[in-house]
């Protein structure tokens, strides 16, 4: 990273460059998904995309999930590097069997002898009241499932990084973007996320997750949206001398142990702050890691900031009751030190 | 089948409803908004769905249905809630997130369930179609003589649940009603390229239904053809595909800013309003006068305020109510 030319850059942006830049180079590359052409995409990640490629490589779809995911898994295994956006998340139930047992498992039952190289982007999170159909998180539903990698960045430079990395890989890669974090102002705008974006290639490995604040008291560790939660509640604890780490998982699959175990093992609390539904998910796997490995290293029983385990309401008054915030961070770990 | 007088006075009545309706709820939408447009923001947040312009798919349908018949609707859902007789003071709390809504403030506008009227909604395409065909099949193994109808959007008849729906109904000989409104736009993708054949109406021969696409957008032309297809299904004689040709007037949702429009495509629907056109029919033929026609109008927008007041005054959900109502 230069950091003598700051370019800051959307996460939005971030995506849409690696996607083009990818384009350039490899001609097997392509896009499809709904309204990802002349509108760039729903959260802007494709801007720009129809432009310079045409429909051909940037293909708008019908409203046919299952179609298209599925012709997405055949092109991969046919020789191309498909892109396929899944506009919402929420939207897997229509075209799950083709996520989960074509893509994820076609490599392992071929033993290997077929590829399946291709990037399922999808879009996750809520906070902005579009109800329970629009605004859920469901990482732990993906991680759950072995066969596919899955990545989730908090910020520009890492969306841009893991995306070139999800292109190069061979096996599929689920592209796990939030909305509330995309710079699209519509959707509010968390600046957090709009960082400095080295023009030039590069990758972040899928896999690893990187220490975003270094701390000695307690280990925060989350995933997209939740790190900026767990960055304001840091400096939140500074102010009355606890001093917090902040990880960012970056990649649920494969999921960095070792950096959960190593932060953890330092600071001897742990709090998972996640915002998919509470139980069976990312953070209770999170402090499996921790638990099932060393537990002399607590100092308290680990806790979790999540979702509570009900449909995402609408009203704003509810939703916003139930999502993680900085101040049920900094709550939790007053309790824990108590 | 010609609709009675009553029938008529009574669609215009409830198309006048729907846009007013969705008039006040567009401004209410606006409210906290500016001059930075955010959706978390307002006392109605979220996406929002307008069905400005497709008011003739919803009465004309409607007008034949009673209480015990059910209709299932899509994310543009107001125009039929409102002329399937959902309670629109509780409809409007609901979009409001208020406290007496119909889900208590959990559902919102994409999630609209009203039991005594048989009405549900829901945000994802293609969703509300198996339910219409497992509503009929309950009506039918309970010898109970309600039926069923579906909506869905041009683009819905894409998605898989539409094929397979079909099929189901067809082969259980179920009365159902599914209608496709084809406002010609799924968000920025036309119909013309995501869909292979110009009509959806023609995909019914593959379930061995009857289909019909109803072109011009008039309540009474839906009135006669959905009368005849509602005919049908309550004589058992099963389901049938309906295509009505509309109009979006607004964008996909409030904030669309439509540049994937062709230039005066707007224009040229705004000067074809259904409800305008409605209005002269029902004048030149002298069912109603202008007088009439004005209390009409009159009372829809004392109707909409009312409802709009109603939910504006309505105390808020608690935030612990977000826990309650998971399981039955
Ligand atoms: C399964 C699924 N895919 C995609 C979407 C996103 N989406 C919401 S509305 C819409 C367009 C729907 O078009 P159409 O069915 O014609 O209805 P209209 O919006 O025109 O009323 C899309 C793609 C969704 N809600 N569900």
């Amino acid at each position: 990273m230069s950091d003598t030319k700051e370019r800051k850059l959307t996460i939005a942006r971030a995506m849409a460059e690696s996607v083009a830049q990818y384009m350039r180079k490899d001609e097997k590359v392509f896009v499809m998904g709904e309204d990802i052409g002349v509108l760039g995409g729903v959260y802007g990640n494709t801007r720009g995309l129809i432009e310079e490629f045409g429909e051909e490589r940037i293909r708008d779809t019908p409203i046919s999930e299952t179609a298209f995911m599925g012709a997405a898994v055949g092109a991969a295994q046919n020789g191309m590097r498909p892109i396929v956006e899944l506009m919402f998340v929420d939207f897997f139930g229509v075209c799950f069997d083709q996520i989960y047992n074509n893509m994820a498992k076609n490599i392992y039952f071929s033993g290997g002898n077929v590829k399946v190289p291709m990037v399922l982007m999808t879009s996750t999170g809520g906070g902005y009241s579009d109800g329970g159909q629009h605004s859920q998180c469901v990482y732990g539903t993906f991680a759950h499932l072995p066969g596919m990698k899955v990545v989730a960045p908090s910020n520009a430079y890492d969306a841009k990084g893991l995306m070139n990395a999800a292109i190069r890989e061979d096996s599929p890669v689920v592209y796990m973007y939030h909305k509330g974090l995309q710079g699209m102002g519509w959707l509010g705008t968390e600046r957090g996320a709009t960082v400095n974006t080295p023009e030039e290639y590069y990758e972040v490995e899928i896999g690893k997750a990187s220490v975003v604040r270094e701390g000695t008291d307690v280990s925060i560790v989350s995933l997209g949206m939740g790190v900026h939660h767990a960055l304001k509640a840091a400096a939140e604890l500074e102010e009355s001398g606890v001093s917090a780490e902040v990880v960012d998982l970056r990649s649920l699959v494969p999921l960095d142990r070792d950096t959960i175990r190593a932060s953890v093992a330092k600071t001897g609390r742990l709090i998972v702050v996640d915002e998919d539904y509470h139980s069976f998910g990312v953070s209770g796997e999170v402090i499996a890691s921790v638990v099932e490995h060393d537990i002399s290293v607590l100092k308290a029983a680990p806790q979790r900031v999540a979702f509570p385990d009900v449909p995402i309401p609408y009203a704003k008054i509810m939703e916003q009751f139930c999502l993680p915030n900085a101040d049920k961070i900094v709550a939790t770990y007053k309790k824990m030190a108590a | 089948m010609q609709p009675t007088l009553e029938q008529k006075m009574w669609m215009y009545e409830k198309m006048v409803v729907s846009r007013r309706y969705e008039e006040a709820i567009a401004a209410a939408y606006m409210e906290g908004k500016s001059p930075v447009f955010n959706m978390a923001n307002g006392p109605v947040p979220g996406e929002m769905h307008l069905s400005n312009g497709q008011e003739p798919c919803a009465v004309g349908v409607c007008a034949h249905l009673k209480d015990e018949d059910t209709v299932t609707a899509t994310h543009r859902p107001h125009h039929q809630a409102i002329a399937k007789g959902v309670d629109l003071k509780r409809m409007t709390s609901e979009i409001f997130g208020k406290a007496n809504g119909l889900g208590g403030g959990r559902g919102g506008h994409m999630h609209l369930f009203d039991d005594d009227v048989n009405f549900a909604c829901s945000g994802i395409i293609g969703q509300g179609l198996g339910p219409a065909v497992g509503a009929a099949l309950s009506q039918t193994m309970q010898k109970k003589s309600g039926i069923a109808v579906a909506y869905i959007g041009e683009g819905a008849a894409n998605q898989g649940a539409f094929h397979e729906s079909l099929n189901l109904a067809a082969v259980w000989n179920l009365p159902v009603v599914f209608i496709i409104e084809d406002n010609s736009w799924g968000i920025s993708v036309s119909k013309q390229k995501s869909t292979a054949v110009e009509k959806n109406s023609v995909r019914a021969a593959g379930y061995g239904m009857p289909g019909e696409y109803v072109a011009g957008n008039d309540p009474l032309e839906i009135f006669k053809v959905a009368g005849e297809a509602i005919e049908r299904a309550r004589a058992g004689k099963g389901p049938t595909l309906l295509e009505l040709q509309t109009s979006r007037l607004a964008g996909h949702f409030i904030g669309d800013a439509e540049g994937y429009r062709p230039e005066g495509e707007k224009d040229a629907l705004e000067a074809d309003d259904p409800i305008t056109k409605f209005r002269s029919h029902l004048i030149e033929q002298g069912d109603a006068t202008e007088q009439e026609i004005e209390n009409i109008e009159t009372a829809a927008q004392a109707q909409v305020d009312e409802a709009i007041a109603h939910a504006r005054a309505s105390e808020d959900p608690a935030p612990e109510d977000a826990l309650t109502s998971v399981f039955a």
